[in-house]
């Protein structure tokens, strides 16, 4: 990251409006995940 | 997922039902090419609104064409509003990504790429359950476009609302105005550079030989083992397309990365050159042994993969940041020559040979003969890259002023 934001770690509300966006997307590629996987499998099972 | 459906709720062709989607490819490639300096001038934050309102309102149109079965609102709305928010939201994030990570280019346009492919991993899977859910006639099909438009407006919305510039602005560093480090080139300009070509033409060959595998993948790995003892089942080859999405999605973040430690010419030689060598393993012992066709095929798509990814990095190094954005959409066209004429080189062989009597492996040989040739072309441009020539640089005073003006703009 730019050395302006690694100065200085970020504010406890910061930090849980980071947590939440990366809920924010990591949910939805959780599930594009574990059906890529689900599908995946067919090739070795189907 | 939406194309069979429509077909039958609709009563379309199968030409017809593909119209929203081929239009929204070249809406993205036009928009990407014609907005990118528009997104450079007003910021990420003004770029993703755009691509918001675009993107869902397409849906929305869409959902109305579909509960009043006008079809032309489908199009119109999916293919041309909703493509031009594709192409918008496509590029903004990517010179944002690589003022945010200077030192890491290609592991920051891998990340905005790979979310291209990650939401593909989403969607599809996600389409196909409501259309389960809500039915595939076209209320229900109404119904699914109306979700989707809502759904993206408000994922994206946290994205419009996060999205910022780092902030390197002089006054809140209280150090003296400076530009980037590094030759800024503008895109007018950048068009005007025989690299501005080469990579024209490496994107363009990449593509063409990823999409040579993707166009045709299920009905290839069936064919190539049909006359052997393990014959590929229909879920099978579907597994081996799920796999396939996956080495795409890992090359663009893997490889991408890679690059920021090998070099961006260094890992176009690897994509093109080794790329052209699994071609050749496929052609002469694909249908051999099925985990050497796996392999080999799985290499090429993260290939594919990692070319969409690294390239915009490849443009920051030649063409600085100043309008990256820009360049990187201008260079998308290349993207829509090789969605055209890597399905147009598959599928025309398949026919010839098919008609010709041939079957299994030996309908794909040609093509695959012909994608190792483009790789070489590809391999070829790339190595003719040399550093911008510095009458094509913009003074350096006048990139300060943009990069001020943007960061005001978006903090």
């Amino acid at each position: 990251m730019s050395s302006d934001s690694s100065q200085s770690p970020p504010s406890p509300d910061r930090r849980g409006l980071i947590a939440f966006a990366w809920v924010w997307v990591g949910v939805p590629l959780a599930y594009g995940l574990y059906e890529l996987v689900r599908k995946a499998t067919q090739l070795f099972t189907g | 997922m939406f194309k069979p459906p429509l077909e039958s709720a609709l009563g379309l062709s199968g030409t017809q039902s593909a119209l929203p989607f081929q239009l929204a490819i070249v809406m993205l490639g036009l928009s990407a090419a014609f907005g990118g300096t528009l997104v450079e001038r007003n910021g990420p934050r003004w770029a993703m609104t755009v691509a918001l309102i675009c993107f869902s309102s397409g849906f929305l149109l869409s959902a109305l064409g579909a509960a009043t079965e006008q079809y032309w609102l489908i199009v119109l709305g999916y293919g041309f509003v909703g493509g031009i928010g594709l192409g918008i939201g496509y590029i903004s994030p990517v010179s944002t990504l690589i003022k945010w990570f200077p030192d890491r280019p290609g592991m920051a346009t891998g990340i905005a790429i790979m979310g291209f492919g990650g939401g593909a991993l989403i969607a599809s899977p996600w389409s196909a359950q409501m259309l389960e859910s809500f039915g595939a006639d076209n209320s229900g099909i109404a119904l699914a476009f109306l979700v989707h438009g809502l759904s993206y407006a408000v994922f994206m919305l946290l994205g419009v609302v996060l999205v910022r510039v780092p902030n390197s602005a002089p006054e809140a560093r209280g150090t003296a105005r400076q530009a980037p480090a590094g030759p800024q080139v503008s895109a007018n300009q950048a068009i005007r550079t025989p690299q501005f070509w080469c990579l024209w033409i490496v994107l363009c060959m990449n593509v063409t030989a990823g999409i040579g595998i993707l166009e045709k993948a299920a009905p290839m790995i069936t064919d190539f083992f049909a006359d052997s003892s393990t014959p590929v089942s229909v879920t099978a080859a579907a597994g081996f397309v799920a796999l396939l999405s996956a080495a795409n999605m890992a090359g663009r973040i893997g490889w991408s990365s890679t690059s920021d430690l090998i070099g961006r010419k260094n890992i176009y030689r690897v994509y093109l050159g080794v790329g052209a060598v699994m071609y050749a393993l496929i052609a002469l012992f694909g249908d051999s042994s099925k985990p050497l066709f796996v392999l080999c095929a799985l290499v090429i798509l993260s290939f594919y993969g990692g070319g969409f990814a690294t390239i915009p990095a490849y443009l920051k190094d030649l063409f600085g940041t100043y309008q990256v954005g820009a360049i990187h959409g201008r260079l998308l066209t290349a993207w829509s020559t090789a969605g055209v004429l890597g399905p147009l080189i598959v599928n025309w062989i398949a026919d010839r040979q098919e008609e010709a009597g041939r079957h299994g492996a030996s309908l794909y040989g040609l093509s695959f003969v012909i994608m190792i040739g483009l790789l070489v072309v590809g391999f070829v441009a790339n190595e003719l890259v040399r550093p911008v020539d510095p009458r094509h640089h913009i003074p350096a005073p006048k990139e300060a002023d943009r990069v001020q003006r943007q960061q005001s703009e978006s903090a």
